[in-house]
């Protein structure tokens, strides 16, 4: 309403305000009309909060690979060299399909684990002609051990080595600097060492991160284990992980601390047991790199977005 | 509801201002940046800009987010750390051509043309000139120009991580054609 009068002011006053004020008053109100809606981008530097996966996914057309190192505990002191002498690493590679959709597999030398991962954008916030205040994300995932069996005298199954995991990840850009995202999740093993473990896990997660310049953000995460008084709530830790993003042309450096081990979710969600308190922190890093396969998917995206 | 109203408002005051007004909401505006590492380059094609063909007065707004580049990646780059266009989603220019007179809008032909007002971009107000056509061929109008803009003048800053990825100074052309707002 109040553009309108001002608008009516404008045709009233025209020839007294200046008429290059004026052409722009006209274009501006011209785009008004026109108002697409915009998607909310870089809500996190890229598809990792730090362990836990991010709302992002690679844009389309583009293979994401990621290298992941965790090193041993802090407290193994100089003898161990601060954990460094101890390496894990998970090589893994995701392709963006399309604006929604985003498929990865990888491999980790903990437990010799493959796995693989289907995300998919449910829900993409926006401003303008169509306002969203959430992303969401769906993850499915699932890990296949391959370590030999412990017994081979005895009935080995395959299904055995499985285990699957399920997030919802709801998380919302507040402003260029702040982004949250909640994370409930279920961790499910097909196989558990004792009979008194659960083969269910449920967590709820939640990250952020914290861009402290154009290039730099602070990310955190934390996983807590569900419901309290559960076997895996009182046998294990709740996974607590903080770094940094650092952005280069094409590669992000996340540089972390964590008290989880694996980097995959049956791991740092169910099976964390270090303790912060008693200095058992692994450094860590994911070297994030990008690399255009198809241009033209990325075109047509753009194209699907009106631009 | 509003939408006709404006543009029923639009077109009264386009009617009171000047029936001398042209406009276009698909102009095309686009830059490059070469190093010898890389070159990189987007397009917009949606930049809004209209043309007094009577006083020369002359605007343009571009959004940011309208910038297409080849590579996905320099695109989200561009978009957060460069131009900030959450913050600064628009950029507008609002000049004067100065040798207006010189232009037969009814006569076939390439005149050159000399522009000078004040760019906004980025949060920035800088005043600007740069030389540029007005191309009349069978009652189509179209501006051109070529400009140079040094990422500085304007507070960007680049990252001395690809200082040698990105130029300091782009080339930035223009080229729109404009259709007449009441025809």
């Amino acid at each position: 309403m109040k553009r309108i009068c001002v608008l009516l002011l404008c045709c009233l006053l025209g020839s007294r305000l200046s008429a290059q004020d004026d052409l722009l008053a006209m274009l501006d109100s011209l785009q008004e009309t026109d108002q697409k809606r915009e998607f909310t981008h870089s809500t996190f530097k890229t598809v990792r909060v730090v362990n836990a996966h991010s709302i992002e996914i690679p844009a389309p057309g583009v293979l994401q690979m990621a290298i992941s190192h965790r090193f041993g505990r802090l407290n193994g002191g100089f003898y161990e060299f601060f954990g460094l002498d101890q390496a894990n690493m998970r090589m893994g590679f995701e392709y963006g399909l399309n604006n929604h959709l985003c498929l990865g597999v990888g491999r980790s030398n903990v437990r010799k684990t493959y796995d693989g991962f289907v995300k998919l954008k449910l829900m993409r916030q926006s401003s303008g002609k169509v306002r969203m205040p959430f992303t969401i994300v769906a993850l499915s995932g699932m890990g296949v051990n391959t370590l030999r069996w412990a017994d081979p005298d005895r009935p080995n199954y395959f299904t055995s080595r499985l285990s699957y995991w399920h997030q919802l990840m709801i998380a919302r850009k507040f402003n260029s600097r702040l982004s949250l995202q909640f994370m409930p999740t279920m961790v499910h093993r097909n196989l558990v060492a004792t009979r008194r473990e659960d083969n269910d896990v449920f967590a709820l997660g939640a990250g952020g991160r914290y861009r402290l310049t154009g290039s730099m953000t602070l990310n955190a995460e934390y996983f807590f284990l569900l419901p309290t008084g559960s076997h895996t709530a009182n046998n294990y830790q709740n996974s607590l992980s903080v770094g940094v993003d650092l952005e280069t042309g094409g590669h992000v450096f996340q540089l972390m601390l964590t008290n989880s081990l694996g980097m995959t979710e049956n791991l740092f969600v169910a099976e964390t047991d270090g303790d912060w308190l008693q200095g058992d922190i692994h450094f860590g890093f994911n070297l994030m790199r990008v690399f255009t396969v198809s241009e033209q998917a990325h075109a047509r995206a753009q194209k699907a977005e009106g631009w | 509801m509003k939408k006709p109203l404006i543009l029923a408002l639009l077109l009264l005051a386009a009617g009171i201002l000047s029936a001398q007004t042209i406009s276009t909401r698909t102009g095309h505006i686009w830059f490059f940046s070469s190093t010898p590492l890389e070159n990189i380059e987007a397009h917009n094609n949606q930049a809004a800009a209209n043309l007094n063909t009577q006083t020369g007065d002359m605007a343009f707004i571009v959004l940011m987010n309208g910038f297409q580049f080849e590579k996905a990646e320099m695109q989200k780059h561009f978009q957060e750390k460069y131009a900030e266009s959450e913050k600064y989603p628009k950029s507008t220019f609002s000049g004067k051509i100065s040798n207006i007179g010189s232009v037969n809008f009814r006569k076939n032909g390439t005149y050159p043309v000399q522009v000078s007002g004040t760019m906004d971009l980025h949060g920035v107000k800088k005043p600007v000139s740069a030389n540029g056509s007005i191309i009349v061929l069978d009652g189509k109008i179209r501006a051109t120009s070529k400009f140079q803009l040094a990422t500085a003048d304007y507070n960007i800053s680049i990252p001395a991580a690809v200082r040698d990825n990105i130029a300091k100074t782009l080339d930035v052309n223009v080229d729109v054609t404009y259709s007449p707002l009441n025809p």
